[in-house]
Formats: structure tokens, C-alpha cells, sequence
């Protein structure tokens, strides 16, 4: 039967018609509905780890003990697991490994656009990178056969338009599930420099044997067509050259590493230009042209930064572009993603905005404090940073004599995947931070996945919930305190409290996420005759905000359709123009 | 035949994925190639939210590109006029009249501009727009915008009516299938 559905649903589904046993992965856009849906499909065990180095770890063990193995993260998550990854190509497999990283060229959700095919060379194993639906589903079981033949993992490698994008699917026939026998071989399985020095040579012979692969596989397709144009390309680039050239030639590669050369050298010989059309770095021009073949268009033309599209290829290779030259309207009011209405981050980082202190931030939702109005963070890297961060800078502000205490901001899930091992560095190394965890019972930002502080699996059912307050307590941070961060007045009195207590103070913030626990409360209305038009509940910074009429000073309105009753504006109120009615409740999903 | 583009603007949270999802398991069942594609992740924190739907016999790129679009379908006016472009000469426009304020006016730091139906009537002509809240509100409830805006089209789609209709029905079966229903008729009849 043919289905349309996403690379993601593709990959999971592939994942247990391949005979997949163990998955695990951490979300991250665009990777997280992959084990969702494995998930939801239900018929091959899989988990949430607290990170993608603990959920690519979960996979090598499950691999030795002989069962197929995914792990499933986005591209800056294959960092945290790259530790893992590096030694894992040394060791190799039991029974096969996917590790799959989902790409986000543009950065539509992401806090940088790197390119995970350099991972691929710098660990020296196969990549498989797909280019619609059809070919996510059908790598995965070509994944798990070279995997299992070359004795190497093999990263499946996707970007947000295979992740995100849905095309129609043919199911294969289903490989049965069969668990091996659980690896005892010490000197492939335990990498002592002895040990090691012997896989290292078995990793460059693998490679060979890859190469040799690599140019027979159907996987690599020549698609002969006018041969004045040749084009090489993958993955999603390879749909928008097809889209802007289908006449052109195409050498179509699925498997990214190692290169075909024979391939390569043959194509290049039989066409008029060579262009080389990849998102991102430069990972085939710069191997080809270390083949002395010439690259007649490649990076040159099209920008390392960004995604690609037809009217990009197009103009490269000196055609016009079709879409229109109209332009976009320019000097409309920007709609940039928001709090949600009834959010909890709202109340925390009006009072963070208020009392303008640092802000060292973390990767989730409330990454969005920073954003005008609220303007309250000042720092944001990668998973975990904030509590690191913000210890580094409290130090620094002794040495310099400055009295500023910082603040880290920081969610359970994030807490959960290296947020920890910062507040124990903080704790041992006598530190002066305070740090807010805000614990809304759910990883947010990624559509609001379970997570060890949740209390449920991913299949949905009952977990061990890890007390957040005890967890942080037996780090030795003595001073951590609950607070609520829809009552203003209190959260303000906490936070001033922590920044006047010497050492790391803690404050954890157990409001559940309004969406992924469908939090509902009685609306807030606003008294006409009261309202001054002053403006000062605008700083709440909420969509069901709005001026209502002309003049020197609107007044302001509440759309009803909007309002989730958090009544965190009426606080910004002074003139008690706003009310809130009582009652309200939140139902889990 | 070259692929039919279609482009679904809104607001996130205001349905526009699930009339995308309609719109293409409409192509399937109609034996036709399709790809379609949103972004998730920050886009759906009450950002602006696009979608794209292309049909064809063959489709490559999931993709539409500015100046390429057959429809327009945009479940809010500004965000109507803030994707315009993307129409390709002659395209057709359908947009919901109900006005959601961006983060940026409800804090006070823009101004929801008060000319946006004339712009969208001065850049397309033939644009339409309805009230999609009114006619969703009528057919039961206020959350089915996103079935009156797919009805609005129907008659433009190189896909029939009927195909349509089978697909909203397996899809919301059990979940408000009558009020999807009367939402989607309810949209057909403003054409």
C-alpha cells in the first residue's frame, strides 16, 4: 500500500520492516517525530534518553547483544554524542547500527547549521543520505545490511525538507526481528591503545572496502541524459537541480561517504560542465577536486550558507531564475514565535526584564526571552551551557571585583541532558550563580516529548519521576526553593533573595507546559472605564494583547479567543483594570 | 503536467499542517505524485507558519518557490500580504478576514498595518476573502477555520470534490467528522 508520509514516519517505519529491535535518541527538530513514531507504531521497543551520548551508548549495547539498533538525533546532538561515535568506528558492530542526525540547513530551528557529513570523514564510516520519503525508507534497510557486512555503524543523514517533507511511500517486505548472541570478543569490543592500534588499521581497510562499495552500489545512480550539463549532487539538492535542470545528466549519490572516484572520474569525462550542487560545505567539490577533476560550478556560485532551491541551481549555472521578481513586502510588522498565551516562562522573564540582570540561557522555549520586548538573556550555546556559562562568569565577576551575581535560565529536559553536570562543577568549585530551572513537566520546544522529570515513557505509560528539588539538593546546593512564577510579587522576592544569598541558589519552577498539558483557565477581562492606555501590561508580551481604538492612548483589548487566563498582565496592571475569574484546570493529553 | 502549487499561510496553532495534510492525501487517493512541507520547531510558538502542496504527475522538489504558486490560501490577512509573492501571475488568493496580532503589535512595538485588504486587493484583484470564523462557527466549532479555508478552494484543485470530501471524513472519523464536514461544505459555498 502507498502512504504519504514524512522522512521521519519513513525512517521509523523502515526501522521496524528491517528487523529493527532497539531505538533510542533525544528530540531535536527535525529529528524528534522519528522515534515518535516508532513509538506510536508499537511494535519495536524504544526510549527517550536524557541525551543523544546516553541514547547512542543504549544502541552500541544493544547492538552487542545482537539486536538492530537506531539512534536518532539532530545534527548538533551527534556532538554530544560524537564522543561515542569516535571510538564506536574502531570497535564496529554486532548487529547493525543506524545512527541517524537530522541536518537543519536554513536553521529553522537550530542554533547553528553545521554540515554532518564532515562526521562521516572525520569518523571514516558510510553515510546514506536520502532524498525523499521513498529512498529515507528504503536506506534504512540498506543502512543496517552495510552496517552489518563492512562491521561498521552507518549514519543515515537527513536535512529538515527529508526530515520534515512528506512524498509517497512504498512498503517493502518485513525482515523479522532476530537478536544475536551477545558479543564477548575483547580485543574489538574493549579499545585499550594495545587494542586499538589494530582497529585503527581495520577502520582504513574498511574504507577501502567501502570505496570499492561505493562504486558498484546502486545506491550511487548515473542518470544519463544531455550531456552538457552534468550535475552531482544528493539528498534534497538533488530534487531542486532535478527540479531547475531534468533534462541535465546527474550522478545521484545516496551513499555521501566514502566517494565513488572511478564513478565520479567517469562522469565527469562524459559531460560538457560539471556542477557539483550540495547545501552547505563543500564535502564533494573539495574531494573531487583533490581528484584533479574540475568543478566547473560549485561553491562558487551557490553559498555555503542556507538551503538550496531550484532558482539557486538555476542561476548558478546560468539560467534565470522563474519565480517572480516581485518581492515580499518589506515593511510589515515581523510575527516572530512567541510564549505561548498562559505560558509560565512569561512571568519569570517579565521580572527578569525588570530587574536587568545577566542571563545566561539555554536551548528550549524560553530561549524566546530574548527576544524584545522581555530582552532577558544575554547568552545562549548549546544544550546545558547556561549553568556552565553563567559559573564561568561569576567567577570572572570575583576576580574583576564586580558584585553582579549572574542568572541561569534552564529547562527540565535541558537540565536533564547536561544541565546537571554543570550545577555539580558550580557546586564543587564554590560558585555564585543563581539558577532557574524552569520545569514545565515536558520537553517543550520539540512538541513537548516525555522526559526523566515527567513521569511517563515515550509510549505514554507510567515512569520513574525524578524529584527535581532532591536531585539538585544531593549536588550540594543547599539553598533550592519551589517557586511560581504566575505570582510576580513572589517570584520577584525569590529571585532578589538569590541574588543577595552568596553560593549557587536554585529556584524550581514546576507550572506545567499549557500546551502539551492543555492548561485551560477562565479568561481575563479588562474594565474599559479603568484601562489608562498606559501600556504597561504590553511588557507581558502576549498575542491575546492588543490597542483597541484611536487616539493619543488606545485602551487596551483582550481577544477572548487568544487569553488562556494567566493573569500575568493584570499584575502589570496598576490601576486594577484587569481582572481574572477563578476556577480553571488542566487535563493531561 | 507541471505540478500544481499550492501555498497555506497562518499562524501557528491555526490548523494550517492538518489542511495541508487534507490537501495532500487528496492527491494520493487521486493516484497523483505529491510532496508537501512545513516547518516545524519555533514556527509553531504563535509564528507565522507556511506550508507547501505540490501535485503533479512527477514533483521533485517539496519546495514552491516565490512567484510559482496556482493558490494562495492564507488563514489571516497580514500573513496573506507578507506571502504574496509567492503567487505566481494570475494565481488565485483566499484569505480568512479574523485578524491575529503578532507578538510584535501585542507588545506595543509594531502597529497591525489598517490597509491590508487594499493592499492584497491592489496586488491581486481577484483576491477573496471570507470569513472563515463565522462560517467554522455556523458548521460547530470555531477550530475547524482550517476545513471552511480548504473548502474555499476546492473547486480551483485539480482534484475532485468528492476526493476531497473522503479524505476530511477518513481523517476526522470519530473526531468532529460532522462539524469537519459542515466546515468544509460551509467554505465550498463562499466560492
Amino acid at each position: 500500500m502507498k502512504k504519504i508520509i514524512s522522512g521521519n514516519e519513513a525512517i521509523a517505519l523502515s526501522f521496524e520492516d528491517s528487523g529493527g529491535v532497539f531505538a533510542s535518541g533525544y528530540p531535536g527538530t527535525p529529528s524528534t517525530e522519528t522515534l515518535e513514531e516508532v513509538a506510536r507504531l508499537g511494535n519495536v521497543y524504544c526510549e527517550w534518553a536524557p541525551n543523544e551520548k546516553v541514547g547512542l551508548e543504549s544502541a552500541i549495547g544493544a547492538s552487542l547483544a545482537g539486536g538492530r539498533a537506531l539512534a536518532t538525533m539532530k545534527h548538533v546532538g551527534v556532538n554530544v554524542a560524537a564522543d561515542a561515535l569516535m571510538t564506536l568506528t574502531y570497535t564496529g558492530v554486532n548487529a547493525g547500527l543506524i545512527l541517524m542526525a537530522a541536518d537543519d540547513p536554513g536553521m529553522h530551528s537550530s542554533q547553528n547549521e553545521q554540515d554532518s557529513r564532515n562526521y562521516a570523514k572525520f569518523a571514516k564510516i558510510p553515510m546514506l543520505d536520502p532524498a525523499d520519503s521513498q529512498e529515507a525508507y528504503d536506506y534504512v534497510r540498506a543502512g543496517f545490511e552495510i552496517s552489518e557486512r563492512f562491521d561498521t555503524p552507518v549514519m543515515l543523514r537527513t536535512t529538515t525538507r527529508i526530515s520534515h517533507a512528506k512524498g509517497i511511500v512504498e512498503q517493502k517486505g518485513k525482515v523479522e526481528p532476530k537478536v544475536g548472541d551477545l558479543a564477548k570478543d575483547v580485543p574489538k569490543y574493549v579499545m585499550l591503545p594495545n587494542f586499538g592500534k589494530i582497529k585503527h588499521i581495520a577502520v582504513e581497510e574498511r574504507l577501502l572496502k567501502l570505496q570499492a562499495f561505493a562504486e558498484e552500489s546502486p545506491l550511487n545512480r548515473v542518470e544519463m541524459n544531455d550531456p552538457e550539463l552534468g550535475i552531482i549532487t544528493s539528498g534534497i539538492s538533488y530534487q531542486h537541480a532535478k527540479e531547475a535542470f531534468p533534462q541535465a545528466s546527474f550522478l545521484k549519490l545516496g551513499l555521501v561517504h566514502p566517494l565513488p572516484e572511478q564513478k565520479i572520474r567517469d562522469f565527469a569525462s562524459k559531460v560538457g560542465r560539471l556542477m557539483v550542487v550540495e547545501e552547505m560545505d563543500a564535502i564533494f567539490e573539495e574531494q573531487i577536486r583533490a581528484l584533479g577533476i574540475r568543478v566547473d560550478i560549485g561553491k562558487d556560485r551557490i553559498s555555503l550558507c542556507g538551503e538550496v532551491c531550484a532558482d539557486i541551481v538555476r542561476e548558478a549555472a546560468g539560467a534565470p531564475a522563474t519565480s517572480a521578481k516581485t518581492q515580499p513586502a518589506n515593511d510589515l510588522p515581523l510575527r516572530p514565535p512567541t510564549f505561548c498565551p498562559g505560558c509560565a516562562h512569561r512571568g519569570l522573564y517579565s521580572i527578569l526584564s525588570k530587574l536587568k540582570v545577566f542571563v545566561s540561557g539555554d536551548i528550549g522555549c524560553y530561549t524566546l526571552g530574548a527576544l524584545p520586548p522581555l530582552s532577558a538573556m544575554h547568552t545562549c550555546i548549546c544544550m546545558g551551557a547556561s549553568i556552565s556559562a553563567a559559573h564561568g562568569i561569576a567567577k570572572v565577576n570575583e576576580i574583576a571585583g564586580r558584585t553582579e551575581k549572574p542568572v541561569a535560565v534552564i529547562g527540565d529536559s535541558t537540565f536533564f541532558h547536561s544541565g546537571i553536570t554543570g550545577l555539580l562543577s558550580m557546586s564543587y568549585n564554590a560558585g555564585n550563580a543563581l539558577v532557574i530551572i524552569m520545569d514545565n513537566r515536558t520537553t517543550g520546544m520539540t512538541g513537548g516529548q516525555e522526559n526523566p522529570g515527567s513521569g511517563r515513557l515515550i509510549q505514554g505509560n507510567p515512569a520513574k519521576e525524578v524529584d527535581m528539588v532532591s536531585l539538585v539538593k544531593v549536588l550540594g546546593i543547599e539553598n533550592v526553593y519551589e517557586i511560581n512564577s504566575y505570582n510576580l510579587k513572589e517570584t520577584e522576592d525569590a529571585i532578589r533573595r538569590g541574588l543577595e544569598t552568596p553560593g549557587p541558589y536554585v529556584l524550581v519552577d514546576k507550572n506545567p507546559c499549557i500546551l502539551r498539558y492543555r492548561v485551560k483557565k477562565p479568561l481575563v477581562q479588562v474594565s474599559a472605564d479603568k484601562c489608562t492606555g498606559c501600556r504597561a501590561c504590553l511588557k507581558a508580551s502576549c498575542v491575546a494583547l492588543g490597542l483597541q481604538g484611536s487616539g493619543d492612548k488606545p485602551k487596551v483589548a483582550i481577544d477572548p479567543n487568544i487569553c488562556n487566563g494567566c493573569g500575568v498582565c493584570t499584575q502589570h496592571c496598576k490601576f486594577d483594570a484587569m481582572t481574572v475569574a477563578s476556577g480553571g484546570s488542566h487535563e493531561s493529553i | 503536467m507541471k505540478a500544481f502549487n499550492i501555498v497555506i499561510a497562518g499562524v501557528g496553532g491555526q490548523g494550517v499542517l492538518m489542511a495541508s495534510k487534507v490537501l495532500a492525501e487528496s492527491a494520493l487517493a487521486s493516484r497523483m505524485d505529491v510532496k508537501q512541507n512545513e516547518v516545524h520547531g519555533m514556527a509553531q510558538r504563535g509564528g507565522s507558519v507556511i506550508s507547501f502542496v505540490r501535485i503533479g504527475a512527477k514533483v521533485h522538489s517539496p519546495v514552491v518557490l516565490p512567484g510559482t504558486a496556482d493558490i494562495l490560501i492564507s488563514f489571516e490577512p497580514l500573513e496573506a500580504l507578507r506571502y504574496l509573492h509567492y503567487l505566481k501571475p494570475g494565481g488565485k488568493l483566499v484569505y480568512n478576514k479574523a485578524c491575529i496580532n503578532p507578538s510584535t503589535v501585542a507588545a506595543g512595538l509594531a502597529t497591525y498595518p489598517g490597509d491590508v485588504p487594499q493592499r492584497i486587493a491592489a496586488a491581486c484583484p481577484g483576491a477573496r476573502a471570507i470569513d472563515a470564523l463565522q462560517v467554522a462557527q455556523q458548521a460547530g466549532n470555531a477550530k475547524a477555520v482550517n476545513m471552511v479555508m480548504v473548502g474555499s478552494v476546492m473547486k480551483g484543485l485539480p482534484i475532485d470534490a468528492e476526493v476531497v470530501e473522503g479524505v476530511v471524513r477518513e481523517i476526522s472519523r470519530g473526531k468532529g467528522e460532522e462539524v469537519n464536514m459542515a466546515a468544509l461544505r460551509g467554505g465550498a459555498a463562499t466560492a
